[in-house]
C-alpha cells in the first residue's frame, strides 16, 4: 500500500474544506436551526409525541441523516470530479497508487467531512430538544458507515457525470426524494397500509429507522435489517468502483 | 549506455477503429534528450500517456528502468515525472501545497528541503504561498514541471513544454531542461517546434499517424538528411540555364538572376568547384554567392509528406 499517497490525497481534500471552515460550520448549524423552527417548533407543536418521543427530537436521527448523505454525496463526487473538470487527474492516472488508494483517500476525506457536520447537527440539536442516545455504539457504526457507504456512491457520482449539471442530477433527483420518503419527519407507521408496503422498497427507510433505532430504542423495521442494508449498499458501491477502476471507465482512455 | 525506457511494438486502438498507435518501438537511453516531433494527432501523446499509464495500450510492452509498465506499475511509475501538454491545477491551491502533494502522491515523505531546491530552480520560491489562480501562465507552467519534479523522476515527460509561451521563457525552459539533463534526468519531449528539438534534444524522433518515422541522432540526421543549397546571384539575368550547365541540374529563380544549387553535404565530390568553373565558362559573372543548409523543419515536413528530404 501507498500510504503516503493515501495521507497526501487525504490532506489535499481536507485543506479544501478547511479553506471554507466557516461556511462548512455555519451552514449546517443554520440550515439544522430552520428545519427545528419550522418542523420542531411550529408544526411540531401540533404533532403529539411519537412512540414516547417529542416530534422535535424524533427528527434529529433523520436530520442528521439527510445532511450527512448528501453531503458525503456532494464531498466525494466534487472530490473526484474537479480532478476531471480541471485535468489534474492525469497525475492521480500517472502515479503509482492503485484504485484501493485512490478511493480510500477520496472516499476518507469526504466521510470524515460529512461525519464532522453530523456531529456538528447533532451538538446543535442539543440546544432546541433534549436528546437521549442509548445505543452509542450503534449509533456511531451507523453515521460512520452511512457517510463511508454514501462518499462511496458520490465517488461514482463523480466519476459517471461529464458536467456540474449531471453531478446535482443524482442527489437532487434520486437520493433527496428518497430522504425525505424514508421516514425523516415522520414514522412510517403513520402512513396508510399501501404506502407503509411501497415505503419499504426505498432504502434509506432502513438506514434512519437503524439509526433512530440508536437513539430512542424504536424503529419502523428490525434492526437487523437496517444493518443489512447498509453493509449491502456499501457492498455494492464498492463493487461498482472495481468495476470502473478495473475498466478505466469514464476515466482512463 | 543503458536504456532507461524500452517501448516494444506498442499499439493503440479505439472502439471506433482508430489507430493511435501502430506497433511503436523505440529505446530511449539513460541522460538523453529525446525530442519527439509529429503534426498535431500524430501520436505523440498518446505515446506519452500511454507510458506514463494514463492510457491502457491495446497491446504491446513498455518497460522504465526495467521495470514493466502494468505487471510493476508502481515502481515503473515512481521513476517518470510527466509535464501535461495542458496546465491543469488546482486554481484555489497554494503553489507550495500542490507541489507537496505531487510529492506525496508518488509515495515520497515530506522533504520540505528538497521543496525548496526545486521551488528555487523554478524561480517559485517568492510565489510559494501564492494561489496557483494568482500566478501567470508562464508561472503555472513552472509550477506543472515543479510538480513533475517533487518525487526526483529518473524520466522527464515533457509535452509541448513551451506551446504558448513567450520567447523569453522558452529559453528559461531550456535552460531549466539543460540543467536537468545535467543532473542525469534523461527527457522526453514533445514539441511543435523545430528549433526547439535543433536547441535542445541529443536526438529526434518523427511521429506521423502513429508510426515511429525515425528516430536518429540529430546531428547525424542532419548531416544525412540535410541538404545544402548554394545561390549564384548573377550581375545580369539570364532567360534560361545556359546548356553547358544542364548536368549540375540548377534552378533558375523567378527573376532569372540566381542559379540555385542543391547538394550533399556528406557526398564525396560536391561539384560546387566543377560548378562556378561551368558557370565562367558560360560568361555568367557572379555578383555573390550564398549557401544555406535545410533546416531540421524542412527535413520534418519532408518525413511526414513522404517527399524527398
Amino acid at each position: 500500500m501507498n500510504w503516503a499517497a493515501v495521507a497526501a490525497i487525504y490532506r489535499f481534500e481536507m485543506a479544501r474544506f478547511f479553506r471554507t471552515l466557516a461556511q462548512s460550520f455555519l451552514s449546517p448549524v443554520l440550515s439544522t436551526s430552520l428545519y427545528f423552527v419550522v418542523f420542531g417548533t411550529a408544526i411540531g407543536s401540533r404533532i403529539q409525541e411519537i412512540e414516547g418521543v417529542s416530534y422535535g427530537a424524533f427528527i434529529v436521527p433523520g436530520l442528521i441523516m439527510l445532511s450527512v448523505v448528501m453531503l458525503s454525496i456532494s464531498n466525494a463526487s466534487f472530490g473526484i470530479y474537479f480532478p476531471k473538470f480541471l485535468g489534474t487527474i492525469y497525475e492521480l492516472l500517472s502515479a503509482p497508487i492503485n484504485f484501493i488508494e485512490i478511493v480510500i483517500g477520496y472516499v476518507g476525506a469526504a466521510a470524515t467531512k460529512a461525519l464532522f457536520v453530523g456531529l456538528v447537527i447533532l451538538v446543535t440539536a442539543t440546544f432546541f430538544v433534549d436528546i437521549r442516545i442509548e445505543h452509542p455504539f450503534a449509533m456511531a457504526a451507523f453515521l460512520i458507515l452511512t457517510c463511508l457507504s454514501f462518499s462511496l456512491l458520490g465517488f461514482i457520482v463523480g466519476i459517471w457525470a461529464g458536467n456540474f449539471e449531471q453531478m446535482s442530477l443524482v442527489p437532487q433527483l434520486v437520493v433527496t426524494p428518497l430522504i425525505f420518503l424514508g421516514g425523516t419527519f415522520y414514522s412510517i407507521s403513520m402512513l396508510p397500509p399501501l404506502w407503509q408496503t411501497i415505503t419499504l422498497f426505498n432504502p434509506v427507510v432502513y438506514l434512519i429507522s437503524g439509526f433512530r433505532w440508536s437513539f430512542y430504542g424504536i424503529a419502523d423495521v428490525p434492526i437487523f435489517w437496517s444493518l443489512l442494508a447498509i453493509l449491502a449498499f456499501t457492498g455494492l458501491c464498492l463493487a461498482i468502483i472495481g468495476w470502473i477502476f478495473k475498466t478505466g471507465w469514464r476515466i482512463r482512455s | 549506455m543503458t536504456a532507461i525506457l524500452s517501448i516494444r511494438d506498442l499499439r493503440k486502438s479505439y472502439a471506433n477503429g482508430f489507430e493511435a498507435l501502430k506497433g511503436v518501438s523505440l529505446d530511449i537511453e539513460e541522460g538523453e534528450i529525446l525530442a519527439l516531433l509529429g503534426p498535431n494527432g500524430a501520436g505523440k501523446t498518446t505515446l506519452i500517456s500511454t507510458v506514463c499509464g494514463i492510457t491502457t495500450p491495446s497491446s504491446g510492452s513498455v518497460t522504465v528502468g526495467g521495470h514493466d509498465i502494468q505487471t510493476e506499475f508502481r515502481a515503473a511509475r515512481r521513476m517518470i515525472g510527466l509535464v501535461p501538454q495542458e496546465i491543469a491545477l488546482e486554481p484555489f491551491e497554494k503553489v507550495w501545497n500542490t507541489v507537496r502533494f505531487s510529492r506525496g502522491l508518488f509515495g515520497h515523505g515530506r522533504d520540505n528541503a528538497r521543496l525548496e531546491e526545486i521551488l528555487r530552480k523554478l524561480s517559485l520560491w517568492d510565489k510559494r504561498r501564492n494561489a496557483i489562480k494568482e500566478l501567470s501562465g508562464g508561472m503555472k507552467r513552472r509550477v506543472l514541471i515543479a510538480k513533475a519534479l517533487a518525487h526526483e523522476p529518473r524520466v522527464l515527460f515533457l509535452d509541448e513544454p513551451t506551446a504558448g509561451v513567450d520567447v523569453e521563457l522558452r529559453k528559461d525552459m531550456w535552460e531549466i531542461v539543460a540543467e536537468l539533463k545535467q543532473a542525469g534526468v534523461t527527457i522526453i519531449l514533445t514539441t511543435h517546434y523545430i528549433e526547439e528539438a535543433e536547441a535542445i534534444a541529443d536526438r529526434v524522433g518523427v511521429i506521423d499517424k502513429g508510426e515511429l518515422l525515425l528516430v536518429q541522432d540529430k546531428d547525424t540526421l542532419m548531416a544525412q538528411m540535410g541538404k545544402k543549397q548554394i545561390e549564384v546571384m548573377l550581375t545580369e539575368p539570364v532567360a534560361t540555364i545556359p546548356e553547358n550547365l544542364a548536368e549540375h541540374s540548377l534552378v533558375l529563380n523567378d527573376a532569372g538572376d540566381a542559379l540555385i544549387y542543391t547538394y550533399d553535404t556528406n557526398a564525396e565530390r560536391t561539384g560546387i568547384t566543377t560548378l562556378l568553373n561551368d558557370v565562367a565558362q558560360a560568361g555568367l559573372v557572379l555578383r555573390d554567392v550564398q549557401t544555406r543548409q535545410s533546416s531540421l523543419e524542412e527535413i520534418f515536413v519532408n518525413l511526414v509528406s513522404g517527399g524527398p528530404a
